[in-house]
């Protein structure tokens, strides 16, 4: 029995530990808004924060996660309200969408260790995101401007 | 469990609340049948045969369906952009109904760029004869001219009076009424309209996807449902020999082992056969799938090497089995030239990976099945199915979800018939997934291509002579065994070469398949571009010319070409070239747009260099500027890209702009990485790893300007891919020197 803290809750795993946490997520706890793209952590759509750290699930065994904090996409804000989120409906980030709870999990890690990214920071940061559809150039926009709103919010 | 947002056909009329007090709405259209009897009943207009649905209910919300299948090109919000201008509704009170799989909607096939291309007209209608229908009862109630009335944020207006009525007031009235005639609908002018050309609506779906809340084919979960995947032959038509299914079967979690029936050719969208192993979870089934230890019998596709298909191909090129386009001599002009420019070009065979693979969940219940799946094609899907099946078509209900990318791997229902077999013979629902190594290693794959293409110049430098022979497996190959010529894809960008040149031939080599061919974003525009605007541009550089100076002489007099006039027979992708012209204008303005745009001829630092190329498909025009810079390593960056495009009228110019963003990326990715290679009918890519799309640090600022026209609306998910390999292999050849002729770029060392 292992115990996953996930947004906050407990949930108790009795499958194999070996499992890797994206299908733990997804087919176990329903959690769909973290995403399989390459299993292989190659691609980045299945990023999700462990302790605060962006990590990807593909490729991390359940039991190494146990009794550790897990935050998922659904774990920001139902609704949409994280500045990371409100930026990237200002700027009409997706295309497709299917990346993007990756893209946000690791702008959200990059955010919360450089308030004030560069663009160096930022390519840096999300090198490991894949997005087929090319929405980087908006990513990198939306990044700049969550960094300001979060400005905003914390200066209000 | 999570519910799933689509439901099956009858839940679909349940949920969208069809009632006496509703008012339901089709469009015509001459190809369509029918109207489904549970609306018919409603609108009372059996005649009546619907593409798009709008029904306005007396709570005062508009139901908007989306017929079409998104992925990413915004079809789920530009459709309510038509329908709600049209109709005068208030944003706010939209809800977007995704349409299943049916034929009584009119073709439903996402691909070819033709969503908006095809229903701009009948969406603009579907809104206005509902508007009018509604104005007439608020007409009726007040006694007064219908034309003294006007619809607002979903409000009928007297203005004289002042007095108004809600739309869902209306809707008993406006039900009773008949559907007006197409003659004597009102469609808005263009300065009315409050979203067609607007840039500030934001996506329908915009929230749920920075939410997780959304749901994808592989998402789809449902109750009891169970998780395959599946081993498929490593060469196209390798049959099962043997496999473990008690060693699978050991595995914790693993519940069924499944043979699937083997592939007898030409594939056309069935299955590939193999072995699928079915599991409580997708972890226990990947598991699974490894212990079946597979044994394949040998395939005669297994012949297929990459670098011994090239040298076929090359030949090929010199042995035109076809001539597809022919004007005046060119064997003639290019024997007589004064000077003959040759060069060829390559482009290997690509993939699409969409960052979702393809996945379906079936459930085969009481003769029926309820389907979810990421298709770009429900009703191809829906057909498919049922033959394999035996299932009538009626009984097969495709809900489409989201898809995580398409680009055109999800035109092709193979995984959704694979989810459908299995789903009837365990009795359980079953979603099928392909991981990333299966899309990789299975695919339909965008065509490997040799071109060979000559130029003779005559004493004064003018070009007289214009010859491109291609050899490239073609598509028909999925659907007629054995084909080894290209088709349609000549339509695509090869005979309809726009410059003004007196003697023209173009042919194709055979060029027989080895894998699954498709057709993938901008399909063989890809290859024929990447030769034709490289070549113009080695030719202006040859006669020492600036490269957007030639490019403009090359196009010669504004005119509107006809290409049945030179022997090609040219389909200008479905339409008439009385409404969509090849028109030397519009490249040309599309041109000297992006030459202002990027500041072209001005000076720039040592190591850069701007490269150019124009190209038109899918009806619309784009030309690029691209900025390169070689750093002290001599690695090649694309900086900056700038596009112009002209897609006729510009229905929803931030998603346009997003759309040619994405296409600049999604040809970088081609230009400098993607290959795949084949060893024995094997393609050795398998992951991202290996097999190489641009990432962050790779992308340029692109820069879009949308033509402002009145031309009806034209393709916008695909025309912005073809120009850019061009110019970036022109910019790097201003930048370094180096002409490129071979894709992709990493070959080099330069990127």
């Amino acid at each position: 029995m292992i115990t996953l803290t996930i947004n906050g809750k407990a949930h108790q795993f009795n499958d194999d530990g070996d499992m890797p946490l994206l299908w733990a997520l997804r087919d176990i706890l329903k959690y769909t808004g973290t995403k399989y793209g390459c299993g292989k952590g190659l691609c980045g759509a299945c990023t999700v924060h462990v302790d605060g750290q962006p990590i990807r699930a593909c490729i991390t065994p359940v039991s190494a996660v146990a009794k550790q904090k897990i935050t998922t996409i659904e774990g920001l804000s139902k609704q949409g309200e994280h500045v990371v989120q409100q930026a990237w409906q200002a700027l009409n980030v997706a295309q497709c969408g299917y990346c993007q709870s990756g893209q946000i999990m690791s702008a959200v890690a990059l955010l919360e260790r450089n308030a004030k990214p560069n663009d160096q920071d930022i390519e840096l940061a999300m090198s490991g995101n894949i997005c087929r559809c090319g929405t980087y150039q908006r990513i990198k926009q939306a990044i700049h401007h969550a960094a300001d709103l979060a400005t905003e919010v914390k200066g209000s | 469990m999570k519910q799933i947002e689509n439901v099956s056909r009858r839940g679909f009329l349940k949920k969208l609340g069809i009632s006496s007090t509703a008012l339901v709405l089709g469009v015509q259209l001459p190809s369509m049948l029918t109207i489904p009897k549970a609306l018919a009943g409603v609108a009372g207009t059996e005649k009546f045969a619907p593409n798009v649905y709008v029904q306005i209910g007396a709570d005062n919300i508009v139901s908007i369906v989306v017929h079409r299948s998104e992925m990413g090109q915004g079809i789920r919000t530009s459709i309510p952009m038509i329908v709600a201008d049209e109709l005068g509704a208030d944003w706010q009170k939209i809800a977007v109904v995704q349409g299943l799989g049916d034929k009584k909607y009119g073709s439903q096939n996402t691909d070819g760029s033709r969503s908006v291309r095809r229903f701009y007209q009948p969406l603009r209608e579907a809104g206005a004869s509902a508007r009018m229908m509604l104005q007439q009862a608020a007409a009726n109630q007040w006694q007064v001219d219908v034309n003294e009335t006007s619809a607002v944020n979903n409000t009928i207006v007297h203005e004289k009076t002042g007095r108004a009525l809600s739309f869902g007031s209306l809707v008993t009235a406006a039900s009773m009424l008949t559907l007006p005639e197409t003659s004597s609908l009102k469609l808005k002018a263009k300065a009315d309209f409050n979203f067609i050309g607007k840039s500030d609506v934001a996506l329908v779906d915009g929230e749920k996807i920075v939410t997780g809340a959304t749901t994808y084919g592989f998402d789809v979960e449902l109750d009891n449902m169970q998780y395959a995947v599946v081993a498929r032959p490593p060469v196209l038509g390798a049959k099962v020999k043997s496999f473990d299914a008690e060693a699978a079967k050991a595995i914790a979690g693993v519940i069924a082992v499944v043979q699937l029936p083997d592939l007898t050719e030409p594939v056309v969208f069935k299955p590939l056969g193999g072995v699928a192993v079915i599991a409580k979870n997708t972890w226990a089934a990947i598991k699974g799938r490894e212990a079946l230890a597979i044994q394949w019998h040998e395939s005669k596709h297994q012949s297929y090497n990459s670098d011994e298909y090239k040298k076929a191909l090359a030949k090929s090129c010199d042995e035109p089995a076809k001539i597809l386009r022919t004007k005046g001599d060119v064997s003639k002009a290019l024997s007589e030239a004064k000077q003959v420019l040759n060069a060829s070009y390559y482009v290997p065979e690509l993939i699409h990976v969409p960052m979702e693979p393809p996945a379906a969940a079936a459930h085969f219940h009481d003769g029926v099945f309820d389907i979810w799946a990421c298709t770009q094609t429900p009703q191809s899907a829906q057909a498919s199915v049922a033959q394999s099946t035996g299932v009538a078509v009626e009984d097969v209900h495709i809900n489409v979800t989201l898809l995580g990318g398409g680009f055109g791997r999800k035109s092709k229902p193979d995984f959704v018939v694979e989810a459908a077999i299995l789903s009837k013979q365990l009795n359980v629902p079953i979603k099928v997934m392909w991981t990333r190594e299966d899309e990789i290693q299975n695919g339909f794959y965008h065509a490997v291509s040799y071109q060979k293409l000559a130029a003779g110049l005559d004493s004064s430098g003018s070009v007289i002579a214009w010859q491109h022979h291609v050899a490239e497996p073609p598509i028909g190959s999925t659907f007629s065994k054995g084909a080894d010529l290209i088709a349609t894809e000549a339509n695509l960008g090869l005979i309809d070469m726009p410059f003004d040149i007196a003697n023209v031939s173009c042919a194709a080599g055979k060029a027989p398949a080895h894998t699954r061919i498709g057709w993938m974003r901008s399909v063989t525009n890809i290859n024929h571009a990447f030769a034709i605007g490289s070549f113009v541009d080695e030719i202006a550089h040859a006669k020492g010319l600036d490269s957007k100076d030639h490019l403009l002489s090359m196009l010669g007099k504004d005119r509107k070409i006809d290409f049945s006039l030179e022997n090609a027979e040219y389909g200008n992708y479905g339409e008439t070239l009385e409404k969509f012209p090849v028109d030397t204008a519009r490249m040309k303005a599309v041109i000297e747009k992006v030459s202002a745009m990027a500041k072209w001829g001005r000076k720039l630092p040592k190591g850069h260099g701007l490269g150019i190329a124009m190209h038109r498909s899918f009806v619309s025009y784009v030309a690029c500027i691209v900025e390169v810079s070689e750093n002290s390593d001599g690695k090649i960056s694309v900086d900056d890209v700038w596009m112009a495009v002209d897609c006729g009228l510009a229905v929803n110019p931030e998603r346009i702009r997003s759309q040619m963003e994405g296409a600049a990326i999604f040809a970088l990715s081609y230009s400098f990485y993607s290959e795949l290679t084949a060893k024995n009918g094997v393609i050795e890519q398998n992951n991202f790893d290996n097999y190489q799309i641009a990432r962050f640090a790779d992308a340029p600022t692109t820069h879009v300007e949308i033509i402002d026209s009145d031309a009806p609306p034209g393709g916008v998910g695909e025309p912005g891919v073809p120009p850019i390999a061009p110019a970036i292999c022109n910019a790097i050849f201003n930048a370094t020197g180096k002409r490129y002729r071979e894709l992709p770029l990493k070959q080099y060392g330069i990127v």
